[in-house]
């Protein structure tokens, strides 16, 4: 049973993992639905349970802390009359690659924007490991890094340079030994004294991926990473990209058009259309349990005919 | 010491962009230099054709050399904010940890290194090639030099805010302002000279009180120190009044998300 969103506000879903953490697997989750009385669901791939109980009986209505990387309650981002994101709530937890999925304009790079701090959301609230965007913004961002296909790092620097600057910024430790782990981790050491803007696309993205993992975070925010990669790299990309987010502790927002990749490399998929999250999932059960063949068919469903998914899935 | 690594980032970025470019590198020092000859000949000419026995070098040439610091403290800061500008960088920038107050510490240190380099050009070049003798102002080219320095820094962030809030094309709006500023700053002549109106105005810029002072000392008088010590006030105030600006401007463009597509020039 998807976790149909078609409603905004009326409710925000609080997931908990459970069993042993990793990426060997998709993790098994806890998900229940706060605001509606007894309704505590466990989904344990394929089953469904109502325990019968109140979110307060439960005791993890709220995930614990400790568990979420990122905790998104109620964002919206509205440019005067045009609502960009409307009340967007949803988490990332840790060991977990969430997919971030919608036709363009349906609001995922403003809610990264946001993440990131260099957007003001017009209402709602953004925590990273607990810590408010808002308020304690430097320690928030001390655990965060990011990789666009629009925010391609100085081309006038070389990829040493770019990486010295930005390890600086981000406090990184031991900078100098943690440049060469990632310069090797990307195969990209041999461009090591070469100006990133005569790089080619393809190298600049692992430029761009050395540069997000430079400081080890704990919330790493992908938005389209695959985009101008050949298909050889592109996969070797992605699991560089899974090896990482493995790693104890971290928490992948991942976007993007490729919706094999999604499948592939995502425990949870988050639709959005018109600012809103329509539906959330498991990107390998949920186009059967909307009666469609793939997950393409289903984002395309999303993207045309949203309306057609307001109800359970069929 | 995370804030130091911060303000150490952007210094640093500075510094690999001047040492690999030659156009970067050339006008620290040569434009200042250029500046330095022209009028030092000019001076030199005077000092021949005027029949007074007036010496020209200590009054133009000197104010020449005080009034390029001023211009090269305020590019030194526009021109390392402008960098993030050229190369689209205030995405990447802006999403990590680094503060407002650290980034414009950046920039300020930035615009010290470099002016204290075209500085010391210029003062070589004038004194060796012209003989300006910096004696002749004694003790007071300290504070000379602070209260061009603060209002230079001011200038410069202001300078960054405008370019922020308007966008990459407001930077030919910026370039020009110390040239639109120089008739009211009394650069070459007393302010006594200057209509009431204008007056007005450089009455509320600090460089007015420094040249003032220039003429006051080499006229044989003494020099006020409580005008330098206005001027000095108002130069900080000018720092406080654009480091908010620039503040207020950068949260704009957060609030309207400026930041994230600035090539647009406008959130609208």
């Amino acid at each position: 049973m998807p976790i149909v969103r078609n409603k905004p506000n009326s409710c925000h879903w609080a997931d908990r993992e459970i069993g042993v953490p990793g990426r060997a697997e998709s993790p098994k989750r806890v998900a229940v639905a706060d605001g509606v009385g007894k309704t505590a669901i466990v989904r344990m791939d394929g089953p469904i349970y109502d325990l019968g109980m109140t979110i307060e009986q439960s005791g993890s209505a709220q995930a614990p802390s400790a568990t979420k990387v990122l905790s998104l309650v109620n964002l919206c981002k509205r440019y005067g009359q045009t609502v960009a994101v409307d009340g967007v709530s949803f988490e990332v937890r840790r060991n977990e690659i969430v997919g971030l999925l919608g036709p363009n304009g349906a609001g995922k790079t403003t809610i990264i924007n946001m993440i990131l701090g260099i957007l003001e959301p017009t209402a709602g609230t953004i925590h990273i490991e607990g810590l408010d965007i808002a308020t304690q913004r430097g320690q928030a961002l001390e655990r965060t890094n990011f990789t666009a296909v629009y925010a391609p790092l100085p081309g006038n620097l070389t990829v040493y340079q770019n990486l010295r600057f930005f390890g600086l910024l981000y406090g990184v430790r031991n900078l100098a030994g943690r440049i060469d782990e990632v310069l090797e981790q990307f195969d990209i050491a041999r461009f090591r004294h070469t100006k990133c803007g005569v790089l080619s696309s393809g190298e600049q993205t692992r430029v761009g991926l050395a540069k997000a993992m430079l400081n080890q975070p704990h919330l790493l925010l992908l938005d389209e990473p695959t985009a101008s990669l050949d298909p050889a790299s592109a996969r070797d990309i992605r699991a560089k990209i899974c090896a990482f987010a493995g790693q104890e502790g971290v928490g992948v927002l991942w976007t993007s058009h490729n919706m094999v990749e999604v499948e592939k490399v995502c425990d949870r998929v988050l639709f959005l259309s018109h600012g809103k999250i329509l539906l959330e999932g498991d990107p390998k059960t949920l186009p059967r349990e909307y009666g469609k063949e793939t997950l393409e068919d289903l984002f395309i469903t999303v993207a045309n005919e949203p309306l057609t998914l307001g109800g359970n899935g069929a | 010491m995370r804030h130091l690594s911060r303000i150490a980032a952007i210094l640093l970025r500075q510094f690999y962009l001047i040492r690999g470019s030659p156009p970067r590198l050339l006008p620290i020092f040569v434009w200042a230099g250029v500046d330095i000859v022209l009028w030092g000949f000019i001076t030199r000419f005077l000092n021949e054709v005027t029949p007074s026995g007036l010496n020209f070098i200590p009054m133009l040439l000197g104010a020449v050399l005080l009034w390029d610091f001023f211009t090269r403290v305020m590019h030194g800061v526009t021109t390392t904010f402008l960098e993030d500008v050229w190369s689209r960088n205030f995405l990447n920038l802006f999403a990590t940890p680094l503060s407002i107050s650290e980034y414009l510490g950046g920039l300020v240190i930035s615009s010290i290194v470099t002016s204290a380099i075209g500085l010391v050009v210029m003062f070589i070049l004038a004194s060796v090639i012209f003989g300006l003798s910096y004696f002749t102002y004694g003790l007071l080219l300290l504070p000379f030099l602070l209260v061009l320095f603060l209002s230079g820094i001011a200038l410069g962030v202001l300078a960054c805010g405008i370019v922020l809030r308007y966008g990459p094309a407001a930077e030919w709006f910026v370039w020009p302002i110390p040239a639109v500023l120089s008739p009211f700053a009394a650069v070459f002549y007393p302010l006594s000279v200057l209509p009431p109106w204008m007056r007005y105005f450089s009455h509320a810029l600090p460089p007015s009180y420094v040249f003032e002072s220039m003429r006051a000392i080499l006229a044989g008088g003494p020099a006020s120190g409580i005008n330098l010590l206005g001027g000095s006030g108002l130069a900080l105030l000018y720092i406080l009044l654009a480091s908010w600006y620039f503040t207020r401007v950068y949260r704009h463009a957060i609030r309207t998300g400026l930041i994230a597509r600035y090539s647009a020039e406008t959130a609208s």
